[in-house]
């Protein structure tokens, strides 16, 4: 079971690992982490490439399952669960900001918003009146109908956190969220993401940049698949604003 | 299921590339059409063969000559020996006969007082009207007295009414017939085209009066039977076989006619009804051949769809994982996919059905057949299309429903 401190961890990993299988090798991705995220923290995941930290995301994201161990997402243990029940928890509960944006290129900003309150089971509410609400959070209720390619890379990134967005979920995954964008930009995004925090979502951001990694409140290092040191920030970088 | 949000990315992956799309749509438009135009063909046939077995009456015998051969070359169809009044009244006395008639016919000119017109001058008995059917719709037939005493009346079919007397009015006026004056006494009943003889013949163009007075002043008689018809028409009695009637007619008429056992008929019986329906049975063989090309050729432009359905899948295998991670479940995938093979297979069908309408009427036109294209035409083409859609699409949706998120997300 999770620790039980003061509050109950939005999510938590026991013991969690995954192997990839290479050909008759076995690569270990992850090896037996322990972690707890707390609702309504801000945690940069750090470590250089093949240390882990792209997979840990893809299990806290119910995109992947673990080789052996266990987590909970928001109190609920993900292994009892079917490949629909784990769809619906990214709906509902996740929001996920990738680096190559991810938009579907045929649809304007406001559709690509639309998209994950579409798939929703639960009753969304009016789908285009909040696909609007969440683009004017992230600054661009005037370009609603551009499609991707007329958009800047850092207003694509805000199409997609809009995206992210639009279900309401408690938790905001981002996989190098600002790897495509230049030093401004990613000021900006992070900046963005602070904000969101502040309004109580818990941002979890997979980077290698310690400059991106200023912004949170708690940074994790990852190397060989194991967590090699966890710290808090109080001091963390204030964005300069955007 | 999220079926709004299947169909609209479905026509959106169609028109995003519509070359694609319609070259993909191909077999299905080809197959379609194909099932268009052979259904229409096999419910026209249907439909004609049906009109023309019951204007021809399915238990009416006709007995023809048979061929002359003369010096080794063939005279044709009734050129042998024809029957004379005695053989049609030894047959009208067969118990399993209801009506027999003989009847003499040749090409004539008739003239009104307003109009002049070539029609198909026929001589008949007073039974010629039961045996073929033929009510009259204005004025009356002949009568037996008539029929013996020779009388010059005529009846005149719808056709020849309608060009010799355009104002209408026939009954009571005169007309001449190779120059023999007689009078209208009555019109018959529209029979449409023929059936049994020529195809295409108008059985309504034709003028119809008493067979001895016809033979007397416009055939002229036979150099060596006298008192001769060119056929006899016989009407079977409900309910009697008339494969076996035709057996019972055909041997009395060789006793009548003296032919050896062993040598062969030279006379014909035939059932004209059994004849449409050989025909009938060569139409089915044919929209079986055509029904055979649409259901290959929609099978083609399955594997067609299933195949540029497969690509599609891999093209966007990023997409689909994208959709995933904001919570697409497999069913919705499965259904965006379904949908779209099938929005391409009914779109196909469509055209499929806007040219074979057009190949319809150019078939129409052509053939100068009937042609039908009914709701159940309609319905049995798009639903082959999109069962077609449904079926072929079916493999390619589930592979994209069955991917792995990470792996989707991660593919380049």
């Amino acid at each position: 079971m999770p620790d039980m401190t003061e509050t109950r961890p939005i999510i938590s990993c026991r013991n969690l690992s995954r192997v990839y299988r290479m050909g008759d090798q076995e690569v270990r991705a992850l090896d037996g982490v322990d972690l707890d995220i707390h609702a309504g923290e801000f945690v940069a995941i750090m470590g250089p490439s093949g240390s882990g930290k792209s997979s840990l995301m893809n299990l806290i994201g119910a995109l992947d399952r673990p080789t052996s161990g266990e987590m909970w997402i928001n109190g609920k243990a993900l292994s009892d669960m079917s490949r629909d029940e784990l769809a619906d928890l990214r709906n509902e509960t996740l929001g996920f900001v990738f680096q190559q944006f991810n938009l579907l290129p045929r649809q304007d900003a406001f559709q690509n918003v639309r998209l994950p309150l579409r798939y929703a089971r639960k009753d969304a509410g009016d789908i285009d009146a909040r696909a609007r609400e969440c683009l004017e959070l992230v600054g661009l209720g005037t370009r609603m109908d551009h499609r991707p390619m007329q958009l800047s890379g850092g207003q694509q990134q805000r199409v997609a956190i809009a995206r992210a967005l639009a279900n309401r979920p408690r938790i905001l995954l981002a996989d190098e969220p600002t790897g495509a964008l230049d030093t401004k930009t990613t000021d900006e995004i992070m900046h963005l993401m602070q904000d969101l925090n502040r309004q109580g979502i818990t941002v979890v951001v997979i980077t290698h940049e310690s400059e991106v990694a200023q912004y949170a409140s708690r940074q994790i290092h990852f190397r060989d698949g194991r967590i090699e040191s966890d710290t808090a920030h109080p001091e963390f970088k204030r964005a300069s604003g955007g | 299921m999220k079926v709004g949000l299947a169909t609209s990315s479905a026509a959106e992956a169609l028109f995003s590339n519509p070359l694609r799309s319609l070259l993909t749509m191909l077999g299905i438009i080809i197959g379609v059409a194909s099932v268009m135009v052979m259904m229409s063909i096999g419910e026209g046939a249907k439909a004609q063969i049906e009109a023309q077995i019951s204007s021809v009456g399915a238990n009416v015998l006709t007995l023809q000559p048979g061929n002359m051969n003369r010096g080794g070359r063939n005279q044709g169809g009734g050129s042998g020996r024809p029957f004379n009044e005695a053989d049609v009244t030894a047959v009208s006395e067969l118990p399993f006969v209801q009506a027999a008639t003989g009847v003499l016919s040749q090409q004539a000119n008739a003239v009104s007082e307003d109009a002049n017109w070539v029609s198909n001058i026929q001589g008949g008995g007073a039974g010629f009207f039961e045996v073929n059917n033929w009510k009259v719709e204005e004025g009356r037939e002949f009568s037996a007295q008539e029929v013996q005493g020779g009388a010059a009346v005529a009846v005149l079919g719808k056709t020849a009414a309608a060009n010799l007397f355009p104002a209408g009015g026939a009954v009571g006026q005169r007309i001449r017939v190779n120059s023999v004056p007689m009078e209208v006494i009555g019109i018959l009943e529209s029979k449409g085209q023929s059936g049994g003889g020529g195809m295409g013949m108008d059985r309504d163009d034709t003028v119809i009066a008493p067979l001895s007075m016809v033979r007397n002043r416009i055939t002229g008689g036979n150099r060596w039977v006298s008192r001769h018809v060119s056929r006899i028409q016989l009407l079977v009695q409900d309910g009697y076989d008339v494969l076996e009637a035709q057996e019972e007619v055909t041997s009395m008429m060789r006793e009548r006619r003296r032919i050896q056992p062993g040598d062969q008929d030279n006379f014909a019986v035939v059932n004209f009804a059994d004849m449409i329906k050989q025909r009938a049975a060569a139409a089915e063989t044919m929209s079986m051949l055509l029904a055979f090309t649409a259901a290959v050729s929609l099978i083609v432009g399955g594997v067609g769809v299933m195949n540029i359905m497969l690509v599609s899948v891999t093209e966007r295998t990023r997409e689909i994982g994208l959709r995933m991670a904001i919570g697409a479940r497999g069913g919705d995938i499965l259904l965006q996919f379904l949908f779209e093979a099938v929005v391409l297979c009914t779109l196909g069908g469509l055209i499929g059905m806007g040219i074979g309408w057009i190949g319809v009427f150019a078939y129409a036109q052509i053939a100068a057949a009937p042609m039908m294209v009914s709701p159940i035409i309609i319905a049995t083409a798009l639903g082959a299309a999109a069962s077609v859609g449904l079926i072929f699409g079916f493999f390619p949706a589930r592979r994209a429903a069955q991917l792995d998120p990470i792996q989707a997300l991660r593919h380049d």
